[in-house]
């Protein structure tokens, strides 16, 4: 699958989800296997009103929404894939006003199940803001 | 004469006061349409069905992020209400204060980890949570979603939360 294609199926990807489109979820980049996308500050997202942070379950929206475009990438091909386990650790607050972006990988992928392993940060690739790891079905 | 005590009534509405103070002082809660009901101690987290809630348009189903996202609120509204439940009782925290804007600080999620069982359907949802360790510095949290049946749930999530500083600690 060459570059122009990927990207179009991925747009499309994120564009169809009603939930993505609701937190202005946008596509940065894609690869074979990996997806990169950020999420707007938004106050409506604010988990803790007093220090006006994100609210975990928006990070989540974004992570699971990332790993999902990374497994549609992958050079297998699936035609559909869902979520069936994801964790996320959070290692630090985001910092509010910041956009924050995450970065998606399908380190592996069996007929069944796709492995996937994201990052995020708010700008400062080096202090991450959360990490997840997952495994996808797979069909198709 | 002695004071007589208040009534039940007054002391319960006082605390449904400041549950709806509580949960409606986070923006993000209220972007989600979450909603809390109380029966005594126990809470029960209801997401009512809105379309910008779908992730799959062609099932279509729940976004995993919007199920992830009510697990944890869930979960973070419950543990903070069974840690502040015992000090209403013994009075140290002032209901009416707390209905007034004077909120306490929340647990921050360490992990979360969310088992998706089932696809969500368009429908409204409810979610439970069981705080299975409550310690002074953290505490570890079980939450369980489901839709038409209690039975069958469609997510549960095990969280892990650093609990907030409470007067007295250094």
């Amino acid at each position: 699958m060459d570059e122009a294609t990927r990207r179009r199926i991925a747009q499309q990807f994120i564009e169809a989800l009603p939930h993505a489109r609701a937190l202005s979820i946008r596509l940065e980049e894609i690869g074979s296997g990996s997806a990169r996308m950020a999420l707007p500050y938004d106050a409506r997202l604010v988990g803790d009103p007093e220090t006006g942070v994100l609210h975990g379950g928006a990070v989540s929206t974004l992570m699971d929404t990332c790993c999902g475009a990374a497994v549609m990438t992958h050079p297998d091909a699936p035609r559909v894939t869902a979520t069936l386990d994801l964790r996320i650790e959070y290692m630090r607050p985001a910092t509010p006003g910041q956009t924050i972006t995450a970065e998606a990988t399908c380190h592996h992928m069996t007929r069944s199940v796709a492995f996937v392993r994201a990052v995020a940060s708010d700008g400062d690739p080096d202090r991450p803001v959360a990490t997840a790891s997952g495994a996808f079905t797979v069909s198709g | 004469m002695a004071r007589r005590p208040e009534p039940v009534q007054v002391v319960k509405q006082r605390r449904d006061a400041a549950l709806d103070a509580l949960v409606a002082g986070v923006p993000y809660i209220r972007f989600l349409g979450i909603r809390f009901e109380r029966r005594g101690d126990e809470l029960t987290g209801v997401l009512p069905y809105q379309d910008m809630l779908i992730g799959n348009p062609v099932l279509p189903a729940l976004h995993g992020g919007v199920t992830s996202a009510f697990l944890e609120v869930t979960a973070i509204v419950g543990l903070s209400w069974s840690m502040l439940w015992p000090r209403f009782e013994s009075g140290e925290i002032d209901a009416v204060a707390m209905a007034e804007g004077q909120l306490p600080r929340l647990p921050k999620t360490v992990d979360f980890t969310v088992d998706y069982l089932r696809s969500g359907l368009p429908r409204d949802a409810y979610a439970r949570a069981e705080v299975t360790r409550s310690g002074r510095r953290y505490a570890s949290v079980l939450v369980e979603a489901w839709q038409d049946n209690r039975g069958r749930p469609f997510a549960h999530a095990m969280g892990h939360f650093v609990m907030p500083p409470q007067e007295g600690d250094r």
